[in-house]
């Protein structure tokens, strides 16, 4: 709920990243700001995911760096990464849910871990953040129990369970219906709206693309990094690249 | 995460019973306990007319914090006191806005399951009573899909087969034959501290023989295996089950027993044999290692002293077991895994179980074959 300004949260710069010899993309930079959203986007394996788990510290960078909320994290020590992991949520593609907790233990598991708040107000937290991502009353199911579309919002709930500045959301709408896809962007609308989280999406759902995204970057397999970097609106209409313009459009390349 | 008082509660009392709250600094989850708790004690203390919270000096607010503005308005009005909040930012009502009143009060869809011990007794006889229905079922499917097998030697994964039989047993040789020397030496070592006393060290040879070959060759090897390749299937299979490998198995018409557990099945009865013979001679070798140097055998000696005891009849015995052992291991653990429902959890509960069931059974069919071959 701090003032919006234009301060870059995350800063990306010259970033690297090899499987082995295989170069999945290299010298990708690129800042988001705050409280905006901002979409990866891109064809399959163009390494979207990859970016995004370079972006949270999951995988070890090869080279250059990647600094959110003023933590460089390719440098950062182990209380620094922590205090970074803090500040930021992950809803991961399948939800990530421990499979053996109920989801009222789920989102209570980082109020737990990370606040010395007694269990009724705990139980309380958990029952706000469920209703939000409109799963009220379902804090005892099992993960198990629940549809692919509920876990992510599960998922969802978890990630700001302590209201992180930042969101990292991987695929929200992959292997959902329209409606409840549609569902999940007005979701994402109404939180950033309402506790003015930065959203970091990675997604190449085009609809979920035009409904949410503030600012895309589009990153391109055999570019091996960004191919485009704007309103997604805007560059549907006005890209001179073809490779935009068929992605945005919905075309074969000739 | 910062649990320091990061705001501040100053209480202004009009003269007509009216209370101003005025809040400054940041109410956030790391210290809404300490907000909730001094709100709390503040509203036992005085009883205002009328209830009115400033928010204008607010420089933060999270969602935890708004709920602990909500709850504070919730609580005047369960008193009946009038509430009013003043100054609120737009962020602020934004906040306030997205938490759902309804969603903090309602009850959980399904309650938690506490269960008393006559329905626990109950759920467990069942679970029993469902596992032996379900491993006799199995037992039937795989009987079938393994005569099936041999009556159609093109039907099996000769492949897989012999993966498996890497797997189980070429790679388990080292351990296998490690754990039955050192147990071959112990033996020797142990009894003869006994029988030197009578001066009957030549019977060291003869001990060590009997026990390895007809008892504990078969039950090691078996226990390893079960420990190693047992645990494996279950977790193997139940992972893809996880994934819906199997379903994709069934939904291309394939039967999953003969894809996945009868390469397993077969492999297991051809190399545990195998294997039981290795552990044999590993466990003789570790008590001639204590006969030799120390009881002052020759190696001829002890090796004759074991021949003398051993008969070909004890070493078929000990394949026949040997073969039960390895349905019993490859089985099991085939069968723990397609039980699995569920996630991770379900898989390591698999896996456990596989192995705690066949080594369990292992014992069981080896008292049973006991009394078999006494009386045979």
């Amino acid at each position: 709920m701090e003032k919006t300004d234009k301060a870059p949260v995350i800063i990306v710069e010259h970033l690297t990243a090899r499987f082995g010899s295989q170069t999945v993309f290299e010298n990708v930079g690129f800042e988001v700001y705050k409280g905006e959203i901002f979409v990866i986007l891109g064809g399959s394996g163009c390494g979207k995911s990859t970016l995004m788990k370079h972006m949270i510290g999951l995988y070890e960078t090869e080279s250059g760096k990647v600094v959110i909320n003023g933590i460089d994290i390719t440098k950062a020590d182990e209380t620094q990464l922590e205090k970074m992991r803090l500040g930021i949520g992950v809803a991961f593609q399948s939800g990530g849910l421990f499979g053996s907790m109920t989801l009222g233990e789920n989102v209570a598991l980082p109020l737990q871990e990370y606040t010395d708040l007694p269990p009724k107000l705990i139980d309380l937290i958990v029952k706000m953040k469920l209703g939000m991502v409109n799963l009220a009353g379902y804090e005892n199911h099992l993960p198990e129990e629940l549809s692919g579309g509920m876990k992510k919002r599960a998922g969802l709930a978890r990630a700001m369970a302590l209201d992180p500045t930042v969101l990292f959301f991987d695929e929200p709408s992959a292997g959902l219906d329209p409606v409840t896809s549609a569902e999940l962007d007005l979701l994402i609308k109404s939180i950033q709206a309402g506790i003015g989280t930065t959203m970091v999406i990675v997604t190449h759902e085009l609809q979920s693309i035009f409904n949410v995204a503030d600012r895309v970057i589009m990153l391109d397999r055999e570019a091996k990094g960004i191919i485009a970097e704007g309103d997604p609106r805007w560059l549907k209409e006005n890209s001179t690249d073809p490779r935009v313009r068929n992605f945005f459009n919905r075309k074969v390349p000739e | 995460m910062n649990f320091q008082k990061t705001y501040a509660i100053h209480v202004q009392e009009e003269r007509g019973g009216e209370v101003f709250l005025f809040l400054s600094g940041r109410i956030e989850v790391g210290n809404l306990h300490l907000f909730t708790s001094e709100t709390d004690a503040l509203m036992n203390q005085i009883i205002p007319r009328k209830l009115l919270v400033d928010l204008s000096d607010v420089e933060y607010l999270d969602s935890a914090g708004a709920l602990g503005l909500l709850q504070l308005q919730s609580k005047a009005r369960d008193r009946s006191i009038p509430f009013q909040f003043d100054h609120v930012t737009e962020e602020a009502k934004r906040m306030m806005g997205l938490i759902d009143r309804k969603a903090l009060t309602m009850q959980p869809l399904v309650s938690e399951k506490k269960s008393n011990i006559i329905e626990q007794i109950g759920d467990g006889s069942l679970k029993i009573f469902n596992d032996a229905i379900s491993i006799i079922t199995f037992a039937g499917d795989l009987t079938t899909a393994v005569i099936y097998s041999f009556l159609h030697p093109r039907s099996i994964r000769w492949e897989d087969l012999l993966f498996y039989m890497k797997r189980a047993g070429m790679e388990g040789l080292p351990i296998i034959g490690l754990i039955n020397f050192l147990l071959g030496l112990i033996i020797a070592f142990m009894s003869s501290l006994q029988l030197k006393q009578f001066g009957a060290n030549i019977y060291v040879a003869q001990l060590v023989g009997v026990a390895m070959v007809t008892e504990l060759g078969p039950i090691m090897t078996a226990i390893i295996v079960a420990g190693r390749s047992g645990s494996a299937f279950a977790a193997e299979i139940g992972t893809m089950k996880v994934n819906e490998e199997v379903d994709a198995l069934v939904s291309m018409g394939f039967d999953p027993i003969r894809f996945l557990a009868i390469p397993k099945v077969l492999a297991a009865m051809l190399v545990v044999p195998v294997l039981t013979l290795y552990a044999d001679f590993f466990g003789i070798a570790g008590g001639s290692v204590v006969g030799v140097l120390g009881l002052d055998l020759t190696l001829y000696t002890y090796v004759q002293e074991t021949m003398k005891v051993i008969s070909i009849m004890d070493i078929v015995k000990s394949l026949v077991k040997s073969v039960v052992f390895a349905v019993l291991i490859a089985g099991i653990g085939c069968q723990r895994g397609f039980q699995v429902r569920g996630g991770a959890e379900a898989v390591g509960s698999a896996t456990t179980s596989a192995v705690v069931a066949a080594i369990f059974l292992i014992i069981v069919t080896d008292s049973a074959f006991a009394i078999l071959f006494t009386y045979i």
